[in-house]
């Protein structure tokens, strides 16, 4: 195998974090995509299935959501800066728990 | 110490390789590239050159071989021709714009369909607009000479750049040429940096989806939306000039030998007529441009060594006094011109150089073209010119029925 690394570390300089387009992985480094949403996901919480120690959520809303924006805690709680209002997680609710809103209109 | 070998054009591309010391090679052969390809193999596998190959299925692998290894910071080569060039455009976008210092050997060939393996400018002249610096060699010495140069070019802008020169005609024509020495090429050309360094503890995510505005990232730094970057392209390659004319003359002080910069010129000085091309068709313009002077036709050639960036100051001084200019190319853009011509006029429009331009399209698919025709049709537009004939695109020795 050829040695294609004889250079020095200190040839390998950097010049310019800006010359080509780059981004460092971080929450939000896209920006709060949140605002992206047309409807949203409201959580009837009363009719999360019980499925740990007996308490309200089993989660499936939380194993679905494509973005992570899904906290696992009891009550399960959806982040809505990032939630793009895709609509996975209502599909998904075994028991219908989740029911997408229209933004701008009221839950009720 | 420089030494003398009879080599082809090939040969010449890469011995030029090899002396930049490349790293990483990813090419995929094809006619009339493939004994480039096989000669970097040979290099490499029989140790003469410490660097890897990386066999490819396709040019669109070899071009992203190519990013991939210059990312992470390898001077890297790759070679190709004809619809092997035009299997890789997507890459050629993706390799400009992420800003990799590439040297790519583009063989001129015409393209399929129909099918030829023969000359002509095509290929690399249709990848015009992909970001990419063009140089266009004229002999084979010049070829192995604007490899290392390229080199330096590319690592100075962080442009990739095209060394073209036309398949057969110099590919597989031998002629003595230079060989430079090793430790010379090594002082012209210093080690790669790449201007971005990937490392576990500082990650980054490398050309990812940008938006049409400017953006703060989390850290809140102000960060370039897509515009941003294409201007930066744009700019550099803009401000190529400079360094593409800076390395030809460092070149001619340590190996003797230069090149032109953006364009060289041949009998230009008194010339009534100034004939025009790119690559080897220029060097024929000067055996007519002869011929044209010994029946009394004040003729001059410019042969345009830099198509992108265009050369437009050069070509504006070099053709201000001239009263017609003839440009000869072996490549058309459908339904207008010859792009060299079109790139020409737009250059001399609105300036005090005032000549006539007239369009040949020449050569195509290997069609051969001699000195006395190109003399006849340059004696041909000088009458038509005198006529008020000033707009004319010619097949140059070819049947249009």
């Amino acid at each position: 195998m050829p040695d294609i690394w004889e250079y020095e570390e200190s040839d390998m300089s950097k010049r310019d974090d800006s010359i080509s387009a780059m981004c460092t992985p971080a929450i939000g480094e896209a920006g709060k995509t949140g605002d992206w949403r047309s409807s949203r996901p409201v959580i009837d919480h009363s009719k999360c299935i019980p499925s740990l120690k007996k308490k309200p959520a089993c989660f499936l809303c939380w194993l679905y959501c494509p973005e992570g924006v899904v906290r696992a805690n009891i009550p399960v709680e959806i982040d809505m800066d990032y939630c793009k209002g895709c609509g996975v997680c209502a599909e998904e609710c075994p028991s219908k728990a989740i029911t997408m809103v229209r933004e701008g209109a009221t839950d009720e | 110490m420089s030494k003398v070998r009879i080599m082809t054009g090939n040969q010449a591309a890469a011995v030029g390789a090899t002396l930049s010391g490349v790293q990483v090679v990813a090419a995929y052969p094809i006619t009339p590239q493939s004994q480039l390809a096989e000669i970097m193999s040979q290099q490499i596998e029989g140790g003469k050159l410490k660097a890897e190959y990386v066999r490819v299925e396709s040019e669109h692998s070899a071009m992203t071989v190519c990013i991939s290894a210059s990312t992470v910071g390898a001077r890297v080569f790759t070679a190709t021709s004809a619809n092997g060039l035009l299997y890789m455009h997507e890459q050629l976008h993706w390799a400009a714009g992420a800003r990799l210092p590439i040297v790519m050997c583009c063989v001129n060939r015409g393209v399929g369909a129909p099918w030829t393996i023969f000359n002509d400018q095509q290929d690399s002249l249709s990848q015009r607009d992909t970001g990419w610096l063009q140089i266009y060699c004229r002999n084979n010495q010049e070829i192995l000479d604007t490899v290392i140069q390229a080199y330096r070019i590319a690592e100075k802008v962080y442009v990739p750049v095209m060394v073209c020169f036309d398949g057969f005609v110099l590919s597989h024509t031998m002629m003595p040429v230079y060989i430079p020495d090793a430790g010379a090429v090594r002082k012209f050309l210093p080690p790669y940096k790449p201007h971005t360094i990937l490392s576990p503890e500082d990650p980054r995510n490398i050309n990812p989806v940008l938006f049409p505005g400017r953006r703060e990232n989390t850290e809140g730094v102000l960060c370039d939306g897509y515009m941003e970057m294409r201007y930066k392209l744009f700019a550099a390659l803009d401000g190529a000039r400079d360094v593409i004319i800076e390395t030809d003359e460092a070149f001619a002080e340590a190996f003797g030998r230069r090149h032109g910069g953006m364009l060289w010129e041949y009998l230009t000085e008194d010339a009534d007529v100034i004939l025009t091309g790119i690559g080897s068709i220029a060097s024929e313009a000067t055996v007519a441009a002869d011929l044209l002077r010994e029946e009394g036709v004040k003729a001059g050639v410019v042969g345009i060594r830099v198509f992108r960036p265009f050369p437009k100051e050069d070509v504006r001084r070099a053709l201000r006094k001239a009263r017609a200019v003839v440009t000869f190319e072996k490549a058309v853009s459908y339904g207008y011109e010859g792009g060299l011509c079109s790139d020409l006029k737009a250059a001399l429009y609105g300036t005090e150089v005032k000549a006539a331009v007239h369009g040949c399209i020449a050569g195509l698919g290997g069609r051969d073209v001699k000195a006395r025709e190109l003399a006849e049709a340059v004696k041909a537009s000088l009458a038509d010119i005198d006529d008020g004939r000033t707009e004319k695109t010619l097949w140059l020795n070819c049947f249009t029925g």
